[in-house]
């Protein structure tokens, strides 16, 4: 095989690198430096997604840009790389919330800048791993690996209760991958290789495959989390600093997801169909329930975290009725818009809830003890208004208002569950009715009415770099929102082709040609 | 029956050992008191002459060679334990120097005694009859007794002398009157002939010398139910010995465990699994929970060594269904005695005079007075928590895979259920460490650490890091020397 350029490599190891970099600028006197390299090293991240756009084959569903050394020869593991349309779609994902987050952290962290810089970078090297890994040891490293940095950021610059919320988001993720670790290595015993893609479409008894998803499903359920393994989410949310908080929900959540649709769809099949009815109630609990929950909430931070479990709960439920969609009625083409929903709603969570988490950051940031409570605030818009137009917008992408990022995934989903089951379809459709009343109702009492707050008065709007980051921001939303044809004609073969692994043989109709192979 | 000459040059890493200690031992009375920094250097060379010794001796026997009439073997697991062995006594010799010059705790016979035990250590691993090993054994056993006992300023060393010593020569005992037991079935005491013997004679003698012998085994290698010994020797030692009796002899006690469970009685098979499936399930549980409760780090540690022990257990106990089991068992030994040498050796350098920096509080906000110490000691705690990418992890997954593919996928889970409660006390010191201010204000002055020392323990932290990245050629080396 001729020499490719590593870009893969690249993308993961370039933050490390950058990471070390930065901590070598040690104290707090040349935070300064630090902040430059950081930056630098983001940016250029981000460009490198440009060749990778660029150079990926959508009419291709192979994995691409692969990159494959042998690593561990005992047990024939592989440093394999590779991306489809998901994985590409995730990087680049990555690489922008990354660059969004050094950014906004250049602004407001003054502790420890070297350290805060390099724990980010890592942590967005290792998520691009992930997404790029072929190899189940490798993906297992990275996916571990990651919580290092994370649970040292949440301790480190989080506020009050941090260290409870740290240590409660360590062992819960631990706790949830420990049983995928065992069912990676059963198939592994099963066929001598870490590969993943040798794992599809194994001839494994219905009865291994409930245990082999059940294993699956305790590490992805805790990632998504899907209701009941949520609770670390709000505390870990509400305790993070900023940047944490936005990686934790624009990207980490995503992974849970992503592992569904890499390890349990492909692998588990029979498993999936036959617990479908269980996984779709528990996204309906985690829409409707913890919508409700959401409601209630005091806290800033708590709401948005509950309100993302809540569409989360989107996501997971486009994956799993496609079983339902293909027992009912076979038909493909509303299996495919279930699927491609619930990826679309992945990448539109992103943009709404990681704008809204970074600006609750800012506003703490300006009040003196940086309290996230509503009541602390009211007509933030007097004093913030440039900021109060732009948080308007990432509101209603979380609501969910057609034209906005956060419509057209749940916009699928719900399509394609009406084809099969009304009330399914019914109990989704309420969130557009929580989504508005929690995240139009905290808006309504941060943002207008009186100044209740003397120092609120006194905030000063958004400066020019948190100007950037929201312009981005908001032509995410607008992009997806109003113009995702490049993103659908990137996933369309990807998605297509994991649909065919991913259900039973022979129960698909009307399959479109040239997918059947 | 005839006389034949041993083959001398298999012992020659031995024979460098006692020469050379004797030389040591006379260099440290006559040499007049200002020349005796000396006996550091001598030290430290004898155990670089026997690491080049036995590095020649990896190439020059590729197959095993079994001399001094039966009773002695050099083989691949023999020689690479043996250069595990000497590294690791460098490193904790390098870690002691300054602890012990600072307390003036008697220097020369740390040394000295420090030197008899690694010979003992090599006389175990290359032993080939049970009195052979039991001589090693007791070598090592006697300096060790002597090295916690030197600390003669602090009671609680002296207490744990006495605990070590009492419990030890029990175990002794219970160790050599098994082997009585054997000898008394099998007519020898020589492993292969014992193997051989012992093929289909499964009988009660025979397992009541089997609990005696592992009961030994157990109580050396410092595993429940015999663990009461381990958190009181750890705790009450000086630093330096704690980190000594931490890492090298555990590699030596895996080795004899290997060489009289599995390659002596593997007849016995049956039986001894059982007796290390549940003494590794109770040294996970008892290790890990009650580590959790400790306030003295150095005793946290203990429990959590007997923890390790237990997953050291497991690999042994799924060899005989697994190809990987022992290796992975080995790598699993080794790569923990190079992060507890590392975490013993950053509390030994932390330490000052009247300070012993072994409390937990101790390491409130270390992060803000010695970052790159912190760093360390982070890169070994999540390594001992067994967390990507640090070598800890890959040390769990190769005894994972042995278990799973020894189709005991419920110890497998149980191991990490374990390993989840271990991770917690793990991350307790890490979020001590980076998360919380010092507890004083006079606690929080910048650490200053020689650049030797630190040179050093970076070698030992970045290690473990490093053979996480790069596991393949370890890993290799031990499916060679064991497999």
């Amino acid at each position: 095989m001729a020499w490719q350029f590593p870009l893969l490599s690249l993308l993961i190891w370039l933050p490390i690198v950058g990471a070390v970099c930065v901590l070598l600028t040690g104290s707090d006197k040349h935070a300064g430096t630090a902040r430059g390299i950081a930056i630098l090293v983001a940016i250029a991240n981000l460009l490198l997604c440009i060749p990778l756009y660029l150079g990926f084959d959508v009419t291709s569903y192979a994995m691409q840009f692969q990159e494959e050394h042998l690593w561990i020869r005992a047990y024939q593991t592989h440093y394999a790389l590779g991306v489809d349309g998901i994985s590409v779609l995730m990087v680049i994902l990555t690489n922008f919330t990354g660059l969004l987050v050094v950014l906004a952290s250049s602004q407001t962290i003054k502790l420890r800048v070297a350290q805060y810089m390099a724990a980010f970078l890592t942590m967005q090297g290792m998520i691009v791993g992930v997404f790029c890994a072929m190899d189940a040891v490798l993906f297992y490293v990275f996916w571990e690996g990651m919580l290092i940095p994370m649970y040292l950021s949440i301790g480190m610059w989080g506020s009050a209760n941090r260290s409870y919320a740290s240590i409660k988001f360590f062992l819960f993720t631990f706790f949830g991958s420990i049983l995928m670790l065992i069912a990676l290595l059963y198939l592994y015993n099963q066929t001598g290789t870490f590969r993943i893609q040798e794992y599809y479409g194994l001839p494994l008894s219905l009865h291994v495959q409930k245990y082999l998803f059940f294993a699956f499903l305790l590490a992805f359920a805790v990632k998504v989390p899907m209701w009941p393994l949520h609770t670390w989410l709000p505390d870990a949310h509400t305790e993070a600093p900023a940047g944490g908080s936005v990686i934790l929900a624009a990207l980490m959540l995503k992974l849970g997801v992503y592992g569904f649709l890499r390890f349990s769809m492909p692998i588990t099949p029979l498993a999936c169909m036959r617990l479908a009815d269980f996984m779709i109630g528990m996204s309906l609990i985690a829409i409707v329930y913890v919508g409700l929950i959401a409601i209630v909430q005091k806290d800033m931070k708590k709401l948005i975290a509950y309100s993302s479990v809540a569409h989360m709960g989107f996501s997971t439920l486009g994956c799993f009725m496609v079983y339902d969609i293909i027992r009912r009625m076979g038909s493909f083409q509303d299996a495919y818009m279930s699927l491609e929903g619930a990826v679309i709603q992945m990448i539109a969570h992103a943009f709404g809830s990681g704008a809204m988490f970074l600006g609750i950051g800012l506003m703490a940031d300006r009040l003196a003890n940086h309290s996230r409570l509503i009541k602390s605030y009211g007509g933030v818009a007097h004093s913030m208004p440039v900021f109060a137009a732009f948080f308007m917008l990432f509101a209603l992408s979380n609501v969910g208002l057609p034209g906005t990022a956060g419509f057209v995934g749940e916009f699928m989903v719900i399509m394609s569950a009406f084809q099969t089951h009304f009330w399914v379809a019914t109990m989704a459709a309420l969130t557009l009715v929580l989504g508005a009343s929690y995240t139009l109702w905290m808006y309504k009492r941060v943002f207008l009415g009186p100044v209740t707050n003397a120092a609120v008065a006194t905030f000063k709007d958004i400066n020019v770099i948190e100007r950037i980051n929201y312009i981005l921001l908001a032509a995410g939303v607008f992009f997806v929102g109003l113009y995702p044809l490049p993103i659908i004609n990137v996933l369309r073969v990807t998605i297509g082709h994991l649909l065919l692994q991913s259900i039973p043989t022979g129960l698909a109709m009307n399959v479109p040609m040239g997918w059947a192979a | 029956m005839n006389f034949t000459l041993p083959l001398f040059s298999a012992a020659f890493p031995e024979l460098i050992l006692l020469s050379m200690t004797c030389i040591v031992l006379l260099a440290d009375i006559f040499l007049p008191a200002r020349l005796r920094g000396l006996t550091y250097y001598l030290t430290q060379l004898t155990l670089v002459l026997a690491f080049v010794a036995a590095f020649m001796q990896y190439q020059d026997y590729p197959e095993p060679i079994i001399t001094f009439h039966r009773g002695y073997i050099v083989d691949k697991l023999a020689i690479l334990s043996k250069l595990i062995m000497y590294v690791f006594s460098l490193f904790a010799f390098i870690y002691a120097r300054d602890y012990i010059k600072e307390r003036r705790i008697a220097t020369g016979e740390y040394y000295l005694l420090g030197l008899f035990s690694v010979l003992g250590m090599s006389i175990m691993v290359s032993a080939y009859s049970l009195l052979t090993i039991y001589l090693g054994l007791e070598l090592l056993s006697l300096s060790l007794y002597a090295m916690v006992a030197m600390y003669k300023d602090s009671t609680l060393a002296t207490e744990a002398a006495i605990k070590y010593f009492v419990m030890g020569a029990l175990a002794s005992g219970l160790f050599l009157y098994g082997i009585s037991l054997l000898y008394g079935i099998t007519g020898d005491i020589q492993i292969a002939t014992i193997a051989q013997t012992l093929q289909s004679n499964l009988n009660l003698v025979a397992l009541v010398a089997l609990i005696f012998i592992i009961s030994g085994l157990i109580f050396k290698f410092g595993a429940v139910p015999f663990h009461m010994w381990v958190p009181d020797v750890y705790q009450g030692s000086a630093t330096p010995v704690t980190l000594f009796i931490a890492s090298a002899p555990k590699v030596a006690a895996f080795v004899i465990m290997v060489r009289v469970l599995v390659q002596a009685l593997p007849s016995l098979q049956v039986a001894w699994e059982q007796v290390l499936i549940l003494v590794a399930i109770l040294s996970m549980f008892f290790g890990n929970l009650l580590a959790i409760a400790q306030t003295n780090l150095k005793r946290m540690l203990a429990y959590s060594s007997i923890a390790h022990i237990g997953y050291t257990l497991l690999g042994i106990l799924a060899g005989p269904q697994s190809a990987q089991g022992y290796s992975a068992a080995m790598f699993y030994i080794s790569t923990y005695v190079l992060v507890a040498a590392g975490a013993f050796a950053i509390i030994a350098i932390l330490s000052k005079q009247g300070m012993e920096f072994d409390q937990l509080n101790d390491y409130r906000g270390l992060n803000a007075r010695n970052p790159w110490l912190a760093f360390m000691m982070l890169l070994l705690m999540f390594s001992m928590a067994g967390v990507p990418p640090t070598v800890g992890f890959f040390a769990k997954l190769g005894l994972l895979q042995a278990l799973v593919e020894a189709h005991l996928v419920w110890l497998a889970v149980l191991a990490l259920v374990f390993a989840l409660i271990g991770a917690y006390y793990y991350l307790r010191i890490v979020m001590l460490m980076y998360f919380e201010e010092p507890a004083t204000p006079q606690h929080s002055q910048h650490i200053a650490v020689s650049p030797g020392l630190a040179a050093v323990i970076s070698v030992n932290g970045v290690a473990a890091l490093a053979l996480g990245l790069l596991p393949s050629t370890f890993i290799d080396l031990c499916r060679i020397s064991v497999g």
